[in-house]
């Protein structure tokens, strides 16, 4: 059989060969960031909220951006909002930036056994978190820690204390650290399994259209699980039952090691995805706290009004580490988001208040300090109630709970063995 | 251990003449690089195998060497990376896929259940699926529900599939070459606590690496490790221990620890398995513990025990006994209570040993 295959190919034609996609950078030399296709800000037209799935081909393949290099917000897409909002929403990325930094050394010192951050995605959460209503539900990755810390009813000692496994962890040490569930903030239980929860988010909507209700849902993935059938099989129940959802895709160009373009993004965009599946959709500057905004709020418009679900790519970079597990440095650049040319969400919104004379460079230095130091002294509060290192943890008897909604008989009798020691 | 600690690399191994020193990560690579070299048709793929060479870094160097046509990385669909496998063995050739963790299989059942484990038999021979699918399983790095599990028993009931669960460096590489050449499906799982050392259950002990473990001696070259052989990792009089992976070491530790002579049988081979070791060790013996990692209920440790009763049963003195997981899912912080570790071995080795 071998000897069959290896057979010549027939005179005048090559040989097959397998294509195997390969990032432009690695470590030693420079990514080729060109295969990312951008289009200056205020370029990208902004359609009705009705328009046709079939019409958005366009926008899926160029990129909605607002904020100019200069600072400046242009075009369809500025949603005009106020300053004071603007300020809120650099204060919720920068309490997410400190967050992630200060949980970051909390796992080198043990006292979580694992951390993800988000660097340099912290727009995304934030801005959509800021477009949504009270009563929507989001169905998020790991990744998407800025929707909580975006909002002011979630304490921060209250997230430590799930990291840190203690005897306050609200999922009672059962979670890995940053798998949070709180329903009470629109904010679905995390899975370990990737791209489940996208599926879910469209039977949500879907519910919620079934009960003539008004809220919508938000289901979110990354770029690496959207080659996962649950993403494809979400997009169609998505479009078949015009269910009220957004659909987002955050394509931060890596899957722990894996190059976007193992996941399908090669000479094509996530975004496209959607179109080819009749779905509106939008391909958008995830660095662009205005731009993530004004997306956010278009498709949370088209979806409440009954026109359907909308697929947004947010473009953007994984700054960091995937997790504390992972060493990117042997696979990427070391200096790559440096040469990201969507840049850092942080610095690009406080140069535009900046710029429209709503901030300065001193007042950001005071609210980053004062943010930093509330994240410090959570932190303070949270370890008073243990840490993973110091054995506070919750109640190993606990385990049998919640199997079931009651405890079978097997479940009592094991319980029993482990509290006897037999 | 944490995750954080169990993905970082392992220590390098000494080599002697013809045999060198490995780690149970080491000795899945030099299968890996034995059969690429031995065998063209061989191809090893998975997600982040390829440049980066793994979470846990087995396929680490073999992309450099065998070039990204023989290795190379996957989208993240389990259920497309064993579906093409199958395709790619319809073919004729022999892929070696990895699924990151057991925890993840999930969306290739239909793919392992349906197509991989019938094809042979639904053509009557005229496709075959000589698919060796790698997972790392097991808990003990702190990997919360989707990083611990032991799904065994859920190929083992799947006729057709093979699978298979190596505890050690020099079983490792002889059963993952065996598993590469044979032409069935084979379920690889590889307990991730096992390696870098033989981890006893005393989780607050130091670490202990290979390195002093004498099957930590692997050959350099190619050979096989049998399937459907077990292996008595301990002689013993008084009870035998029916387990495999993690638990070998850890009723090795409650053996020692108790002072009851168990007799260790690792069955490597879950399904198909090796019913004469079993059998000879508990006539032997007359008295049996079950010991396995993963959920009682429905467990693998169920199967055992209906084969003894099948086939010792005039000859046992004492209830079987079973040691494993609580039937929870496996919990993040309480890790260690939920583990069956040396003390609950023990406790059982003595309830076997009382009538
Ligand atoms: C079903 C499944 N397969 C594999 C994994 C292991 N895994 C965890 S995160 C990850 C990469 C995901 O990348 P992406 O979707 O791009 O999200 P990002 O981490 O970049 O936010 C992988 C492979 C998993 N958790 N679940
Ligand atoms: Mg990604």
């Amino acid at each position: 059989m071998t000897e069959q295959r290896r057979s010549a190919a027939p005179a005048g034609r090559e040989p097959l060969h397998l294509h195997v996609p390969e990032p432009s950078g690695r470590p030693g030399h420079h990514t080729d960031f060109s295969y990312l296709q951008t289009s200056p800000a205020g370029a990208v037209p902004r359609p009705p909220i009705d328009v046709s799935p079939a019409d958005t081909g366009d926008l899926a393949r160029a990129l909605v951006r607002v904020l100019a290099d200069d600072g400046r917000a242009l075009g369809p897409w500025n949603p005009q909002l106020e300053p004071g909002r603007l300020r809120q929403g650099l204060a919720a990325m920068l309490k997410t930036r400190a967050f992630d930094a200060r949980m970051l050394v909390a796992q080198r010192q043990k006292k979580t056994s694992f951390y993800m951050q988000s660097l340099g995605e912290e727009a995304i959460g934030t801005g959509q978190a800021f477009a949504l209503e009270p009563g929507d539900m989001c169905f998020p990755t790991y990744r998407q820690q800025s929707l909580l810390l975006a909002r002011d009813d979630i304490s921060m000692v209250e997230m430590m204390c799930q990291l840190f496994s203690n005897q306050r962890d609200p999922m009672k040490g059962r979670q890995l650290p940053v798998m949070y569930s709180y329903k009470r903030a629109g904010f679905f239980t995390i899975s370990g399994n990737l791209a489940t929860q996208f599926i879910q988010a469209v039977g949500w909507a879907m519910a919620s259209a079934i009960k003539r209700d008004t809220r919508i849902a938000s289901g979110w993935i990354g770029d690496g699980a959207t080659a996962e059938a649950d993403f494809h099989t979400a997009l169609t129940f998505a479009h078949v039952y015009r269910a009220p959802v957004i659909l987002n895709v955050v394509n931060n160009q890596w899957a722990i090691s894996t190059f976007q373009a193992i996941a399908g993004g090669e000479a094509t965009t996530f975004a496209g995805r959607g179109v080819g599946s009749g779905i509106a959709s939008l391909r958008v500057d995830g660095n662009d706290f205005l731009a993530v905004y004004a997306a956010s709020h278009w498709a949370a418009e088209r979806a409440r009004s009954n026109l359907g679900p909308t697929l947004i790519e947010w473009v953007t970079y994984r700054a960091g580490a995937h997790s504390t597990s992972d060493d990117p440095s042997k696979y990427r650049p070391k200096d790559d988001w440096a040469n990201f040319p969507l840049g850092d969400p942080i610095a690009r919104l406080e140069a535009h208040l900046i710029a429209i004379g709503e901030w300065s460079e001193a007042r950001h230095d005071a609210l980053r300090k004062e943010i930093e130091a509330q994240v410090a002294a959570a932190q303070k509060e949270a370890e008073t109630f243990g840490t993973l290192v110091d054995g506070h943890i919750p109640d190993p008897a606990s385990m049998f709970e919640d199997v079931y909604e009651t405890m079978p008989a097997h479940l009592v009798a094991q319980r029993a063995q482990l509290l006897s020691g037999r | 251990m944490t995750m954080s600690e169990a993905l970082t690399g392992d220590a390098a191994a000494v080599p002697s003449a013809g045999t060198s020193t490995m780690t149970m990560i080491q000795a899945l690579r030099s299968a890996l690089d034995v059969m690429l070299a031995r065998d063209p048709d061989v191809v090893v793929f998975g997600e982040d195998v390829g440049y980066f060479g793994g979470v846990f870094r087995v396929t680490d160097g073999l992309q450099a060497k065998y070039g990204t046509s023989r290795v190379f990385d996957a989208p993240i669909n389990e259920g497309g990376i064993v579906g093409v496998a199958v395709g790619m063995g319809a073919y004729g050739l022999r892929p070696v896929a990895e699924i990151q963790f057991a925890d993840y299989f999930y969306p290739a059942s239909d793919q392992i259940v349906s197509e991989a484990a019938r094809l042979r038999y639904r053509s009557v021979g005229d496709f075959t699926a000589p698919v060796t699918l790698r997972m790392p399983c097991g808990g003990g790095i702190y990997g919360g529900q989707t990083h611990s599990q032991s799904p065994e028993a859920l190929f083992t009931h799947v006729c057709g599939l093979r699978t298979v669960m190596p505890c050690n460096p020099y079983d490792a590489k002889g059963l993952l070459i065996a598993s590469i050449e044979c032409n069935d499906p084979v379920i690889f799982l590889e307990p991730k606590r096992l390696y870098n050392g033989p981890f006893d259950g005393h989780h607050d002990r130091p670490v202990v690496p290979w390195s002093q473990h004498p099957l930590a001696a692997v050959p350099d070259g190619h050979y096989v490790v049998p399937l459907e052989s077990a292996r008595v990792f301990r002689e013993g009089r008084d009870v035998t221990i029916l387990t495999y992976g993690t638990m070998v070491f850890v009723s090795e530790a409650a053996a020692s620890e108790t002072g009851i002579d168990a007799e260790i049988i690792d069955l490597r081979s879950l399904w198909p398995l090796d019913l004469d070791a079993i059998v000879r060790s508990v006539k032997k013996t007359r008295r049996c513990v079950v010991v396995h990692e993963a959920t009682r209920t429905s467990g693998f440790g169920a199967e055992l025990t209906a084969l003894i009763q099948e086939h010792c049963f005039y000859h046992l003195e004492a209830p079987i006994e079973r040691v494993t997981g609580w039937d929870t899912p496996y919990p993040h912080a309480q890790e260690w209570d939920y583990f069956p570790g040396p003390a609950r071995v023990g406790r059982a080795l003595r309830r076997a040993m009382e009538d």
